[in-house]
């Protein structure tokens, strides 16, 4: 409670504060390096099931109303988390959904308590964690204005001294007049964004709310945040915009799970967290393809079966453009699996655009055959063929094949722009006929750390005259 | 909780900027506006009037003359408890946002809705003042020194069973239904429609130990009857018994606090 009765003014009995002010006399250099500080913070969520929506009155009549107010789980949102952020530096918090992000921030920001540890923040705070939570949706903009400035603890004097930057800011003039729910998201939004901001905190915490607004509102707070930046304020910030704490932040912490898997420099720790967001996908993707090439084959198993032939459409080449996975053939020469490995040879669900790839399959023939060919086709997500080839189209002439083989299809760069792609890989002889066809049963995914878009990159170089620069 | 009990005193500001925005956004929208917190009490002295003297005359205790005066001396504060405790036992709920997402003083919120009603208790009295003026029925003046007292003793007691209920309801969410069922109960158990000279032996001492009896027929002393206020020594009892009450419901409440921004 102590920052709180802080953030309404008369500070003069807490101590923490004298100190701050006291600091503040003797100059900056004397003051506490950090603005933040949390250490060996854990947080632990109570669940409760059933027994916690028990009538009181049942509780009253068995006489345990302690026991059901004691949790049937925990749940660890963050487990011995540390970290200082600098005075005046910009901190960044990364993670996924769930990691505790959020949790930490609301720990600084004094709303929740740690279960154990401590948490230590210097100077006033403001919080950017929901825009607007104060707002009543009946009175007029202005009137909320006042009432969520007195709730982030300025007085009805700095309300009115700040009154006009705040509706300037939040571009709101002609509705502040206007009850608050006649506001479009974006307007309410934007002015919650205004009062928070007009605080003027030594602390700012900012739990992703660059993503309100339109571009113009967004480019506006980054200037805000970089004018805080210049007075020497702290700044912490929340965000899934990897790009944005690389080009911001001092400093970054990556949280996973509750705990904190790296901190330091911003480019490192993006690129830890990249690393193993890489791996998940890999994960999915590897689990994604083993479930489709699964189900494919045991419904051509089940049609096989019923039919007595090979389950195939009537033209194949006619639906080439029509995606839907699959598997069909008569197996006499059967694909007994295929991997997609990368540079360094390992077998990979993840690449990166001008990095080698090799489709690698192993097939089997059950009988001496000189008629077969192999074919790959690369589709995107939208279904469109990317490319497709096989060893007939390119004029090799079948001889001889016998019992287990191998074949590898190689690209020297993978020149597509980031996106996820399906594979297609098959044996057929030379009039169609297929041996083993698998339509897009091979999921993986291309990254890439440019935005172009369209389906091929093709190798480029950009060229000027020698009066267009561009900085470094 | 000392600490924070005084803190109390620093967020007078927020708490007079709530309680208007309450009262603003009460009846905004609304064709009669502020009307409303007139008419309100109104309509429903007109209820009870028509069932006790058309309906039921029988009922109607011969003794109490004018029977509509009377009533309206015990429906316009029992107004300001029942719709304080409905309103505060859910306040920490609705506030979720409040407590979830910013640094905010949880205990004001109950507060704030004990105080806005408590206003809309003040918008109803010139109405009982125009009934006393009409039944040509004016009160005692020394007995009012004491409305200012009974209203304090309501205050701390509302606030006091306004918190607790707050926090304990974040937690047992069927206390909201619990209490309308209870506060109907208490009505009646409460000499509003009936006066407490009429309840027979038995009764009486139970009565007694139902702490709006005490503020309710303060009330009525200090109005209705003619002569000395007979009840005030059970009167500042109950007000010192409040402000225990009001120092337990905020140890709960200050003790709870931390679960809130979780459970709610």
């Amino acid at each position: 409670m102590r920052r709180l009765s802080d953030a309404f003014g008369d500070t003069k009995d807490t101590k923490d504060t004298k100190d701050t002010k006291e600091d503040r006399n003797v100059g900056v250099i004397e003051a506490p390096v950090n603005a933040i500080e949390l250490t060996n913070v854990s947080k632990i969520y109570r669940k409760y099931t059933g027994r916690q929506f028990a009538t009181l009155k049942s509780a009253l009549l068995q006489r345990s109303i302690m026991r059901d107010l004691q949790p049937d789980e925990t749940f660890p949102a963050l487990s011995d988390v540390s970290f200082q952020v600098r005075r005046g530096s910009t901190y960044g918090v990364i993670g996924r959904n769930g990691s505790g992000k959020s949790t930490a921030l609301k720990l600084v920001a004094g709303i929740t308590k740690p279960t154990t540890g401590t948490v230590r923040v210097e100077g006033r705070i403001s919080a950017l964690i929901e825009l607007g939570a104060g707002f009543h949706p009946e009175i007029s903009g202005r009137e909320n204005v006042f009432i969520n400035g007195i709730m982030l603890g300025l007085t009805k004097r700095q309300i009115q001294q700040r009154f006009d930057e705040i509706v300037d800011f939040a571009e709101l003039r002609e509705f502040i007049d206007a009850p608050v729910k006649t506001y479009s998201s974006g307007m309410y939004m934007r002015l919650g964004f205004a009062v928070a901001i007009h605080v003027d905190p030594d602390v700012l915490l900012v739990d992703e709310v660059l993503a309100v607004g339109d571009e113009g509102f967004t480019h506006k707070c980054l200037d805000k945040f970089a004018e805080f930046r210049r007075r020497g304020k702290t700044i912490l910030l929340v965000t899934h915009s990897l790009n944005l704490v690389e080009r911001f932040c001092d400093d970054a912490v990556w949280l996973d799970a509750g705990h904190a898997k790296s901190h330091g420099d911003p480019k490192r720790v993006v690129g830890a967290y990249l690393t193993a967001v890489e791996q998940s996908e890999e994960q999915l993707l590897a689990e994604t393809t083993a479930k489709a090439v699964d189900e494919a084959t045991r419904e051509a198993q089940a049609s096989h079966a019923g039919e007595g032939a090979a389950e195939q459409p009537a033209d194949p080449t006619s639906n080439m453009f029509q995606a839907t996975e699959g598997r069909w053939g008569s197996r006499e020469i059967e694909i007994l699996d295929v991997v997609l490995l990368d540079a360094g040879g390992h077998a990979s669900f993840v690449f990166h655009t001008g990095e080698p790839m090799t489709i690698r399959f192993r097939v089997r023939a059950q009988a001496p055959t000189d008629d077969f060919v192999f074919g790959v086709g690369l589709f995107n997500a939208e279904g469109i063929c990317c490319y497709g080839t096989n060893t007939y189209i390119e004029e090799m002439t079948p001889e001889h094949l016998i019992g287990e083989a191998e074949a590898s299809f190689s690209i020297d760069s993978l020149d597509l722009v980031e996106g996820t792609y399906k594979l297609d890989v098959a044996v057929h002889k030379r009039d169609g006929y297929p041996y083993d066809y698998h339509r897009l049963l091979y999921t993986f995914r291309v990254k890439s750390r440019t935005r172009d878009v369209g389906i091929y990159r093709p190798k480029h170089e950009w060229r000027f005259s020698p009066n267009v620069h561009f900085k470094p | 909780m000392i600490a924070n009990l005084a803190n109390l005193f620093r967020y007078r500001g927020l708490i007079q900027s709530l309680v208007a925005r309450e009262l603003k956004a009460r009846y905004r929208g609304s064709v009669l506006g502020f009307f409303w917190s007139f008419f309100n009490p109104l309509l429903l002295l007109t209820i009870y009037s028509f069932v006790f003297t058309v309906i039921m005359p029988g009922l109607h205790p011969p003794d109490i003359e004018p029977f509509a005066l009377f009533m309206f001396c015990g429906i316009l504060p029992w107004t300001w408890f029942s719709s304080s405790l409905i309103e505060a036992s859910s306040s920490l709920i609705s506030g979720g946002n409040l407590i979830k997402k910013v640094l905010f003083p949880a205990e004001v919120l109950p507060i704030v809705n004990v105080l806005a009603n408590m206003v809309h208790f003040f918008f109803g009295l010139p109405i009982l003042v125009l009934f006393l003026i009409y039944y040509r029925h004016p009160p005692d003046p020394t007995d009012l020194i004491w409305f200012p007292v009974t209203v304090l003793v309501q205050l701390i007691f509302t606030t006091a069973l306004g918190l607790l209920l707050a926090a304990l309801t974040v937690h047992f969410r069927d206390l909201r239904d619990i209490l309308s069922n209870l506060l109907t109960l208490w009505f009646f158990a409460t000499p509003i429609i009936y006066s407490i000279q009429s309840a027979p032996g038995l009764s009486k001492r139970v009565l007694d130990f139902n702490p709006m009896t005490h503020i309710i027929v303060s009330y009525q002393e200090i109005l209705f009857y003619p002569g000395q206020i007979g009840h005030w020594k059970w009167l500042l009892a109950m007000g010192a018994a409040s402000i225990v009450l009001f120092l337990g419901g905020y140890w709960v409440f200050d003790r709870l606090r931390d679960s809130f921004a979780e459970v709610v």
